[in-house]
């Protein structure tokens, strides 16, 4: 009996692998034992109550609104949200550059092919975070100071603070008549793509034109008639700065620019191998058929291509959500920046290290998955 | 030099993990540094005046004297020390895991940071917060700032000035807050914000070392208050604390007592009961640290009191030309006060 067990494959296996298992949580508890004393030898205090404290420290801009009475729970979530807004429009810029950098790679087109190919070159292999600091040294050096401001449409104003556009100011009903507006412009295209007027023998570029114009009148005389529930914040210089309008800082330009064109670089050659990929048969057979080079690509390549390309864009979509990071350097308040000042100011390195590493692992895993169910949706269905 | 320091914060997590509890360094600083031959210190990143390497690399500095200070205490050689360029919020981390010895780095004795987990030996500097703005912009006082953009350096009481300023007077303050001190420096003089704010000493600092044109810029107080930036050591080690304390206290003392660099050696002669026992020609205070009973007087020969560090370094023999203010004796009407030498 014992003799059977001995030889027993799966018994060794099982118990290898618990020994395996307690070894680990055995270290785990040591590593979390061993902190714990170690903080409290030192007398650093521990523990998630100063979540709760007012985080007292200014933020320089956010896309969730804070203010310094808030807590460091609430400065953490803005951290949290400007990484997340961040990492957002670079991935989905970096993924369009990505595809007109690839077509440009790819069109046959000697010089579109050079400068695709020295774009590719040039911003690969420049570290980041150099390119972040270029990028920062220009936004902070070419522009004037905001007394002489370059003004080159009404209400728009480039200086060293960035740039300041008119912004929309909604009144009350500016709502109801954004969503009058829109349902009208829906209902002007289905008017136009309907089989009832396409008969007619109207030219297409007429049909469209009165089409836009009728929909335009229609919401001019509704802001009118609504008494403008829709008008233009202005920025203004008053005192040191401008008030008013929608402001882009130089950090958040530099930082966006710099992870985009990095980024696009990448995701470039990631499409431009995903479609070479694509046996060239495929190009000679909708040849044959006698569809245009436009329909190949996107009707024909491009669907193959996409099962090449999606699982490495999702590593480097990870990549890119981690390289949000390095815009500590150039002054973006991004989670990293606010867990270094909560973590000077409270003191409290470990939790708010845990913290951020707990962020990312979800951000990660959730873009992880997502790629993963759209990678399982354009997978090749056998029949 | 950026990469080796992230590194180095990158470090203080796994040493906090895996130091051992009975470790050496939490207990026997002296001891630990004895026998390494060399003490450890965090340094700034590059504040001229307070700590910053000269051209041949020496480090000069109020605080970096300060440092070599107990480096004579302990050792007899002012440059058996090595300085570890820190950023403002590396700097605790850094002493509490044990990478230096001694932190003597512009940083300001708080109540928070005092209960977490550091201890405060005894100020070498007073100073207050304050901006630094363009005279272009015709602004010379907090009440004119109203919407000013302000750039900060994290890993600073600075962050929570800006804040409470702000609020006070009701200006409207934009802060850029930047991770590095060279950037928040860039940034300001590129123009990005229209002041800069940091403790004053460092301000003139900063304009002596990286201004076109010193004179175009004016340095005003941010509040009312003064702050004591006092050199810390780690927690759970007494006598460590004590020997940081009295070498730094040295150097106060000699200059209340009228003792220099220069005439140390005739002050061995002195008739004075609390001369003789401060430079210890009547022992007992070097035994009671710790240390060789001529701690004091090895300390003043090799550094000269207080008085000439800082003239040297921040006031009229330096490119800073700070006055003394705060920092002259009590006596002269500043608040440097002398503890008792016996």
């Amino acid at each position: 009996m014992l003799r059977t067990l001995w030889y027993s494959d799966r018994l060794r296996s099982l118990v290898a692998q618990v020994a395996l298992l307690g070894g680990l949580v055995g270290l785990l508890f040591w590593l979390g034992n061993n902190t714990a004393s170690n903080l409290a030898e030192r007398g650093i205090r521990t523990g998630l109550d100063f979540l709760s404290r007012p985080a007292r420290f200014p933020i320089s801009e956010s896309v969730i609104r804070y203010d310094p009475s808030d807590s460091f729970l609430w400065a953490f979530a803005v951290g949290i949200g400007n990484t997340l807004w961040l990492s957002f429009l670079t991935i989905v810029l970096a993924t369009l550059g990505g595809l007109l950098l690839a077509l440009a790679r790819l069109s046959g087109h000697p010089l579109l092919t050079r400068l695709g190919r020295s774009y590719v070159t040039l911003f690969r292999n420049i570290p980041l975070i150099v390119q972040l600091l270029f990028f920062y040294g220009i936004a902070t050096s070419v522009f004037p100071a905001p007394r002489d401001a370059l003004n080159p449409v009404p209400g728009v104003f480039l200086s060293l603070r960035g740039v300041y556009a008119p912004a929309l100011e909604i009144a009350p009903g500016g709502g109801l008549f954004l969503v009058l507006c829109g349902l009208s412009l829906v209902g002007v295209a289905l008017a136009l793509r309907s089989r009832h007027l396409r008969g007619r023998h109207m030219p297409r570029a007429l049909r469209l034109v009165l089409g836009v114009a009728g929909w335009a009148g229609f919401c001019v005389a509704l802001w009118a008639a609504m008494e403008r529930p829709i008008g233009l914040d202005l920025p203004e210089l008053t005192g040191l700065n401008f008030r008013g309008g929608t402001y882009l800082s130089p950090e958040f330009a530099a930082v966006l620019i710099g992870l985009v064109l990095y980024t696009s670089a990448f995701t470039g050659e990631i499409i431009r191998g995903g479609i070479e990929a694509i046996a060239r048969g495929q190009w000679e057979a909708g040849r044959a058929l006698g569809l245009s080079e436009r329909h190949i690509m996107f009707r024909i390549i491009l669907p193959q291509a996409l099962r090449v390309i999606v699982p490495p864009m999702t590593s480097q979509y990870l990549s890119t959500v981690k390289n949000t990071t390095l815009a500590v350097a150039v002054g973006y308040p991004e989670l990293g920046l606010i867990v270094n000042t909560v973590t000077n100011q409270t003191g409290q390195a470990l939790e708010s290290i845990l913290i951020m590493l707990a962020v990312f692992l979800t951000i990660s895993l959730s873009v992880s998955a997502l790629m993963n169910l759209y990678n399982a949706r354009i997978a090749l269905v056998e029949r | 030099m950026k990469t080796k320091m992230k590194i180095l914060t990158a470090l203080a997590m796994p040493a906090m993990l895996l130091a051992g509890t009975a470790q050496a360094q939490s207990g026997g600083t002296l001891a630990a540094v004895k026998e390494r031959g060399r003490m450890v210190c965090g340094a700034s990143q590059g504040t001229p005046g307070f700590g910053a390497p000269d051209d041949n690399g020496y480090w000069r500095g109020l605080d970096v004297e300060t440092c070599r200070a107990v480096a004579v205490a302990v050792l007899g050689d002012m440059d058996a020390v090595d300085f570890v360029p820190l950023s403002g919020q590396q700097r605790i981390p850094a002493l509490q895991t044990g990478e230096v010895d001694m932190l003597p780095r512009t940083m300001t004795w708080t109540l928070q940071r005092d209960a977490n987990g550091i201890n405060f030996t005894t100020p070498n500097y007073y100073e207050y917060t304050g901006f630094m703005m363009p005279k272009s912009l015709g602004i010379s006082e907090v009440e004119g700032m109203t919407g000013a953009t302000v750039c900060v350096q994290t890993g600073s009481t600075t962050e929570l000035v800006v804040n409470d300023v702000s609020t006070k007077h009701d200006l409207d303050l934009s802060p850029v807050v930047f991770d590095n001190t060279s950037a928040a420096r860039q940034a300001f003089f590129s123009g990005r914000c229209d002041a800069l704010i940091t403790d004053a000493g460092a301000l003139a600092s900063v304009r002596a070392s990286m201004a076109d044109n010193p004179d175009d810029y004016i340095i005003f107080p941010a509040t009312p208050y003064a702050d004591a930036l006092t050199p810390a050591v780690r927690q759970g080690d007494d006598q460590w604390m004590d020997i940081v304390t009295w070498s730094i206290q040295a150097l106060i003392a000699a200059e209340n007592f009228g003792i220099t660099q220069a005439n140390v050696d005739e002050m061995l002669e002195s008739d004075d009961p609390r001369i003789r026992r401060f430079l210890g020609t009547d022992p007992g205070n070097g035994a009671a640290l710790g240390l060789s009973e001529d701690f004091a007087y090895q300390i003043v020969k090799a550094l000269g009191n207080y008085g000439e560090v800082f003239e040297r370094n921040v006031g009229m023999d330096s490119p800073l030309k700070l006055e003394r203010g705060y920092n002259a004796l009590y006596s002269d009407g500043g608040v440097m006060f002398p503890l008792a030498f016996q």
